[in-house]
């Protein structure tokens, strides 16, 4: 078991997410951030669906009734172990009574604790995840509250502490330009329209949450009205109401939506907007099919890689 | 605040048994990497949201390696896919001979009707006087009219098991409130222009309420966590209020059975559906 001390800003129990059901309005929920929370899972001696905390701005502060063993990674909250640092994108063990304390992100937004053998919740409809907005999964639906105990779970605990080799960390300091596949509304706009969407800068505001990022800009001139006959949503959507203002769907996105979708971010791109704060500027930049698959193949070849490598190290 | 209510701003059109269904319009469109969206039309209408359910039902039969999940709404069917699996090209082969091929599976697997029970007025549907004197009916009238026919489920949304229903007699048409109510309990029933819906989850909302039913319509630790899905029927019935504390308790007991039949005993007749 381990104890909450301090919750940190938004702290909630996420997996890869509950699939499924968004044909019911069940949103899929998971990792903002897929490829740290993978990472972490793997430094921790995880499969990639274990369930881990995601910790958003400032993390938490934990104490460890039992010993565990444990990975950080994502953004970097300055990890303490009983007052040593912890490096990110590592995995340590962690003494029976053990703090275990998080600070505020120095660089990206969100940052995942994952344990070996999982974070044992119930399962809720197939996912661990915490279905903010549905009130299920994780821990009674809800982020986590000073006075929390969370199970750990009873497995015997690896010896080896790992850390990734600096060449295959992931950058926050900036999202940079996030590619795009347009559609499928992108007929809905304007040449001059999608030609500010894909040649102006935009900053991503303090109106984000997990659920999309509303984002400040140049408008973007629709062609008629913006609004369509509802429609399926997915991570990714970029849905441009009559503000003009673009908003880029996440993990808790709702299922279906109304206004018309210019483009929608490539699923490897989409976690340095999870990384990204408030003040960030993103750029957009259309891609092929063909590209962006090659970009998933690149980052399902990347865990791969890393699981062999642990495994190799770990005999 | 609430779901959008579409029915109003994209009128329902009627199935035109006159017109031909041969080369109905076909689009597929990219979603990101993966997913695809299959566009039958551009309208809310039975007939093209029939074809998006049959595509759902088709794919969903034939569990291809690589698709994932399939999400139908009023006039598209989203498909999500693993490209690395299932190549965009292929996948786009697939429902295309999925879409040319007749429907064997319509007649089963359509038209399965969920009676829900509703007690209608005071406590349970504080707004029911307001949309009789709104539409210049009586009480009883009102709930004449909104249990007399079947309700399309288009698709489900908004919050967890939420229908959006076609269907609803017109004369029962009723603005939302001007300012929304901050919580509405579960399982009201409620009207918002030319829509009627029923809030599985207490949520805030501006329908005007007009009863309430004791099922539950989201059971997320169960294995079947909802009563109905999209594609199929559901018709409201009155029940006193003595009925609806009985059924609430038999529901909370795990004693409460729906009634779910096909749509076609009865002699049902189908408005807007």
């Amino acid at each position: 078991m381990f104890t909450v001390l301090e919750p940190g800003q938004l702290t909630s129990v996420q997996d890869q997410g509950r699939r499924g059901f968004r044909a019911y309005g069940v949103t899929t929920s998971g990792a903002m951030d897929r490829l740290a929370l993978t990472i972490a899972n793997l430094l921790a001696g995880n499969p990639s669906t274990s369930a881990a905390l995601e910790m958003t701005l400032r993390g938490p502060r934990l104490r460890f009734a039992r010993p565990a063993f444990a990975a950080i990674s994502g953004a970097d909250m300055q990890v303490r172990l009983n007052g040593q640092p912890v490096a990110n994108w590592s995995s340590f063990a962690i003494p029976a009574g053990a703090e275990l304390a998080f600070e505020h992100a120095t660089s990206g937004c969100r940052a995942y604790l994952a344990l070996h053998g999982g974070i044992p919740v119930p399962l809720v409809m197939g996912s661990r995840s915490t279905d903010l907005r549905a009130q299920i999964g994780g821990l009674d639906g809800r982020m986590l509250r000073a006075g929390d105990d969370l199970p750990v779970p009873d497995a015997p605990l690896p010896k080896l502490a790992l850390a990734l080799p600096p060449e295959m960390l992931p950058r926050y300091a900036s999202p940079g330009t996030l590619r795009v596949m347009m559609g499928p509304q992108e007929e809905l706009f304007t040449a001059a329209g999608i030609a500010t969407f894909l040649g102006q800068p935009y900053a991503v505001t303090h109106r984000n949450d997990r659920m999309g990022y509303v984002l400040e800009g140049p408008k973007i001139a629709h062609s008629g009205a913006p609004d369509i006959v509802s429609d399926a949503l997915c991570p990714g959507s970029v849905q441009v109401p009559g503000s003009g203002l673009p908003i880029v769907m996440g993990s808790d996105c709702q299922t279906t939506g109304g206004y018309a979708k210019i483009a929608t971010v490539i699923g490897p791109d989409l976690m340095r907007l999870a990384q990204s704060k408030a003040g960030d500027v993103i750029r957009f930049a259309a891609c092929t099919d063909a590209e962006a698959v090659q970009a998933l193949r690149e980052e399902r070849a990347l865990y791969q890689h890393i699981e062999s490598a642990v495994h190799q190290l770990r005999g | 605040m609430g779901p959008s209510c579409e029915a109003n701003q994209w009128r329902e059109r009627g199935a035109d048994p006159t017109m031909p269904l041969a080369e109905p319009t076909l689009r597929m469109l990219d979603c990101g990497e993966s997913a695809l969206v299959v566009e039958f039309g551009s309208s809310i209408d039975p007939a093209i949201n029939a074809r998006v359910h049959g595509l759902a039902r088709r794919l969903n039969q034939a569990a291809h390696a690589g698709v994932l999940e399939t999400v139908p709404t009023y006039r598209s069917l989203m498909v999500l896919f693993d490209p690395l699996i299932l190549h965009r090209d292929v996948l786009k082969q697939i429902i295309a001979s999925s879409c040319a091929a007749p429907d064997e599976s319509h007649a089963s697997a359509a038209g399965i009707l969920t009676l829900i029970p509703v007690a209608y007025g005071a406590n349970f549907g504080p707004d029911l006087a307001f949309v009789a004197q709104h539409n210049g009916l009586s009480e009883e009238q009102v709930i004449a009219l909104h249990t007399s026919t079947p309700c399309l489920v288009y698709m489900l949304g908004f919050t967890p098991g939420f229908p959006y229903l076609g269907g609803m007699n017109p004369r029962l048409a009723t603005p939302r409130l001007e300012s929304p109510r901050q919580s509405i309990p579960a399982g009201s029933v409620g009207i918002a222009g030319a829509q009627t819906g029923i809030y599985p989850v207490t949520s805030p909302g501006g329908w005007r309420l007009i009863g309430r039913t004791p099922l539950t319509l989201f059971h997320p630790q169960t294995q079947q966590p909802f009563l109905f899905s999209a594609g199929e029927y559901l018709q409201f019935t009155q029940i006193s209020a003595a009925e609806f504390e009985q059924i609430h308790a038999d529901v909370a007991a795990g004693r409460y059975t729906p009634l779910r039949r096909p749509l076609s005993q009865g002699g049902d007749r189908v408005h807007g559906a």
